[in-house]
C-alpha cells in the first residue's frame, strides 16, 4: 500500500537551505490562486466574475474617495496584526485579538459616556490609552490562565473573545444604551473632542493610521533589532534551546499576549473614537479574525505586514463594492479571506521543500 | 415540568452537537493531528444538512451530505496541513474561516426558515420513571450518537485499529518503521473528525433547533475542541463533559423561563465561562495532561 502511493505521488523533499526568493513571491501567488479559485465560485453562482474581479480588486484602487477608505481600514487591521504577529513569533496564538479589540472600544466609550459635557484635547489620547489598557487587561487572563494554569491560550483567548461580544451586547442593551436613540443598540454620539483628529483633510483618515504605522516601526525595532525581541523568537523556534539560555518561557507568553491585546485594544479605541463616533454593536466586522490572515500573510514580518494588511482592508472595501455592483454576498469576503490563508499556506511551503518525482518505494517499506 | 426534569429530558439533546464534534476531533488528535477548523466543519454541515432537509431530501440525506461535506473540507485541511506540512494551527484557522464563510454564502437565502425536527422514541418503562425518565425519550440521532460513543471507545480499547492510531500519534517514526501508513491513517483520522463535525452541526441545524441562522454554531466547535483536552483525550470523559455542556446550556435556558434576574448576555456566556474556567482547572494538573495527552500532537511527520 506504502509502496503504491508512492509510486504515483510526488514527494517533499527539505531544501538544503529555505529559499528567501520564494518567501517574498509567495504571497503574491497566494493572491493569484485565491483570486481564481474565488472567481470560479463566483461563476458557478452566476455572476459575472470579470464585473465582480474590477469592482473588489481594481475598484478599491481606482478612486482617491476609496482607496482612502482602505487606507481607513487599514489602521485597525495593521495595528491588531502587528501586535499578534510578536505572539505568533513566539508561537504564542493569540487568536481572540476580536475580544480585545472589543475591549479597547468599551474602555475607550467610557470617557465620552460617563463624562459627555468634558471637553478639551485631552479627551481623545487618553481614549486611546485606556483603550489600549483595556485590551492588555482582557489579554491578560488568557495570559494568566496559560502560565500559571497551564490552559491552551488559543481556546481562552477565542473564549474570551465570544464572552466581550456578550459584553458588548449588554452594556448597549443596558446601561449604555443612547435613551434617545429609538431603541437602538447604541450609545450616545461622542462629543466633539472625542474624535481622533483627521490626518488627510477631505477623507475619514484619521491619525491611528499614523499610530499604526509607528508602531509597526516599534515592531519592526523591537524584533530585529532588540535583545527582548531575540529572545522571543528563539523560544518560538527552538524552545528548548531558548530553556538552555535561561530564556523565561512565562516572560514570553505574558509578554506576546499583553502586546497583542494593548495593539488590539488601541484599535478598538480608535475606532469608536474614529470613523464610528460612538460604541455600536457592529464596531468590528472581524478585524480581529482578519488580523490572524494578515499577519501571516505579511510573513509574520513587520514590513510585510504593512503590505498584507493594505491587501485586507482593500479587499473589505472591494468586497462592499462587489456587493453593491456585483449583488455578491458580504460572506463571499470571508470565503476569500479564508482562500488566500490557505493558499499562502501552500505556497509557503515551497520556502523549506520541493517537490520530486519518485519513481518507485524507497525507505523500509515492509 | 420542573426545572430539574427539563434538564434532564433535553440534556442528551443538547449534548449531541457537542459530543459528536469532540469525538471527531478526538480521533484526529489521537492520531497527532490538531485540526482546530471545528468551528467551519460544523458551521458547513449545518448549512448544507438545512438545505436538504428543507426542500424535502429528508434527515437521513441530509446527515449523509453534511458528513461528506464536512469530510470533504477537512480533507483540504489534511491535504495542506498533512501534505504539505503547513503549521497545523494556521490551516485550522484559515478552514475555520473559509468553513463559516461558504455556510453564510450558501445559506444566505435560507436565513431564519425553519424545518421539521425528528420526533423522541421512547423507551418503554424507562421513560415512565419520574424526574429521570426524559432520559430515555431521544431522537433517533441521540441514539446512534450514543452507540458511536460506545464504539468508538470499544475500538480504541479493544481493537488492533485504534493501537494504530493511537500510536500513530505517539510515535509516528516507530509506526512508520513497523510499515504503516502514517499519513494515510492521519489522512482517515481527519477525514473521521470531519464527518463527524459535519454530523454535529446537522445535528444542531436540523434536529435540536430546527432552523438556519448564520453564526448559530456559536463557538460549539470551539467548546468540542476544549472538551476533547477537558476529557483528557478519552472517549467517556468526553462523554461525560459533553452532558455537562448540554446541561448548562439547558441551565441558561430554564433560568431564562423561570424569569430570574439574570441578564441574557451573561447566561448566553455562560458555557465560554464554564469553559475558561474548567479548562484552567483541568489544564493546572500537568500530570493529568501529561498522562494522557498525545506525544507528537500538531507536529509534522517527515521521515
Amino acid at each position: 500500500m506504502n509502496a503504491s502511493l508512492r509510486l504515483s505521488l510526488p514527494v517533499l523533499v527539505r531544501r538544503e537551505s529555505a529559499s528567501p526568493a520564494i518567501k517574498l513571491v509567495a504571497p503574491a501567488v497566494a493572491l493569484g490562486l485565491a483570486t481564481l479559485l474565488n472567481l470560479g465560485l463566483y461563476m458557478l453562482m452566476g455572476r459575472d466574475p470579470g464585473a465582480v474581479f474590477h469592482a473588489m480588486l481594481l475598484e478599491p484602487f481606482l478612486s482617491w474617495t476609496s482607496f482612502s477608505e482602505v487606507l481607513l481600514k487599514m489602521g485597525p487591521l495593521l495595528l491588531i496584526a502587528q501586535g499578534l504577529a510578536i505572539g505568533f513569533r513566539a508561537k504564542v496564538f493569540n487568536i481572540g485579538a476580536e475580544g480585545q479589540f472589543i475591549l479597547g472600544a468599551i474602555f475607550a466609550s467610557a470617557i465620552p459616556i460617563w463624562f459627555p459635557q468634558a471637553t478639551g484635547q485631552w479627551i481623545w489620547p487618553a481614549m486611546l490609552i485606556l483603550g489600549a489598557l483595556g485590551g492588555a487587561l482582557w489579554a491578560s487572563i488568557t495570559a494568566f490562565w496559560r502560565v500559571r494554569l497551564n490552559a491552551n491560550e488559543i481556546l481562552v483567548s477565542l473564549m474570551l473573545a465570544l464572552v466581550a461580544a456578550q459584553l458588548l451586547n449588554y452594556l448597549l442593551l443596558g446601561p449604555w444604551k443612547d435613551p434617545a436613540g429609538f431603541n437602538f443598540p447604541q450609545s450616545v454620539m461622542f462629543q466633539y473632542d472625542a474624535m481622533v483628529p483627521i490626518l488627510i483633510p477631505g477623507t475619514r483618515v484619521n491619525v491611528s493610521l499614523l499610530i499604526a504605522f509607528a508602531f509597526s516601526v516599534a515592531a519592526w525595532i523591537f524584533m530585529q533589532r532588540s535583545f527582548a525581541g531575540y529572545k522571543l523568537q528563539v523560544g518560538g523556534l527552538a524552545p528548548r534551546a531558548a530553556g538552555y539560555a535561561g530564556f523565561s518561557e512565562g516572560r514570553a507568553i505574558w509578554l506576546s499576549l499583553l502586546v497583542g491585546g494593548f495593539a488590539a485594544g488601541l484599535a478598538g479605541a480608535a475606532e469608536v473614537a474614529g470613523p464610528l463616533g460612538q460604541l455600536q454593536r457592529s464596531i468590528s466586522t472581524g478585524y480581529g479574525y482578519a488580523a490572524i490572515i494578515v499577519a501571516y500573510l505579511g510573513g509574520l514580518h513587520p514590513i510585510g505586514i504593512i503590505f498584507s494588511a493594505l491587501l485586507m482592508a482593500a479587499l473589505y472595501i472591494g468586497g462592499d463594492n462587489a456587493m453593491v455592483s456585483a449583488n455578491l454576498p458580504i460572506a463571499a469576503v470571508r470565503v476569500f479571506q479564508g482562500s488566500l490563508l490557505l493558499a499562502y499556506l501552500v505556497a509557503i511551503a515551497f520556502v523549506r521543500y520541493r517537490f520530486e518525482w519518485r519513481q518507485a518505494a524507497q525507505g523500509n517499506a515492509p | 415540568m420542573n426545572a430539574i426534569e427539563f434538564i434532564v429530558a433535553g440534556m442528551l439533546a443538547a449534548a449531541t452537537p457537542f459530543l459528536l464534534a469532540a469525538l471527531g476531533e478526538m480521533v484526529a488528535e489521537r492520531a497527532g493531528v490538531l485540526n482546530l477548523g471545528v468551528e467551519g466543519l460544523m458551521a458547513m454541515g449545518a448549512v448544507i444538512a438545512f438545505i436538504i432537509v428543507y426542500h424535502g431530501g429528508g434527515h437521513f440525506l441530509g446527515f449523509l451530505a453534511a458528513g461528506l461535506a464536512s469530510a470533504a473540507l477537512s480533507l483540504v485541511f489534511a491535504i495542506i496541513a498533512l501534505g504539505f506540512r503547513a503549521n497545523q494551527v494556521a490551516v485550522g484557522l484559515a478552514i475555520g474561516i473559509l468553513g463559516q464563510g461558504l455556510s453564510a454564502l450558501f445559506g444566505k437565502s435560507y436565513e431564519s426558515l425553519t424545518v421539521k425536527g425528528l420526533p423522541k422514541l421512547a423507551l418503554p418503562w424507562l421513560s415512565d420513571i419520574p424526574v429521570v425518565g426524559g432520559l430515555f425519550a431521544e431522537d433517533v440521532v441521540v441514539w446512534l450518537s450514543l452507540a458511536a460513543t460506545v464504539a468508538i471507545w470499544a475500538t480504541f480499547a479493544y481493537t488492533k485499529t485504534g493501537l494504530v492510531l493511537r500510536a500513530v500519534g505517539e510515535n509516528p517514526k516507530a509506526v512508520h518503521a513497523l510499515g504503516y501508513p502514517v499519513i494515510a491513517v492521519r489522512f482517515a483520522a481527519v477525514a473521521f473528525g470531519g464527518a463527524f463535525a459535519g454530523f454535529a452541526g446537522a445535528y444542531a441545524s436540523v434536529v435540536y433547533t430546527p432552523l438556519w441562522a448564520d453564526g448559530m454554531i456559536a463557538g460549539r466547535g470551539w467548546i468540542a475542541i476544549a472538551l476533547v483536552v477537558f476529557g483528557t483525550w478519552l472517549t467517556g470523559r468526553i462523554f461525560l463533559g459533553a452532558c455537562l455542556f448540554g446541561a448548562v446550556s439547558l441551565a441558561s435556558l430554564a433560568a431564562q423561563a423561570t424569569g430570574l434576574d439574570i441578564s441574557s448576555q451573561l447566561l448566553s456566556s455562560l458555557p465560554y465561562l464554564v469553559t475558561i474556567v474548567v479548562l484552567g482547572v483541568i489544564s493546572s494538573n500537568r500530570r493529568l495532561l501529561k498522562l494522557n495527552g498525545v506525544a507528537s500532537l500538531g507536529e509534522p511527520f517527515e521521515h
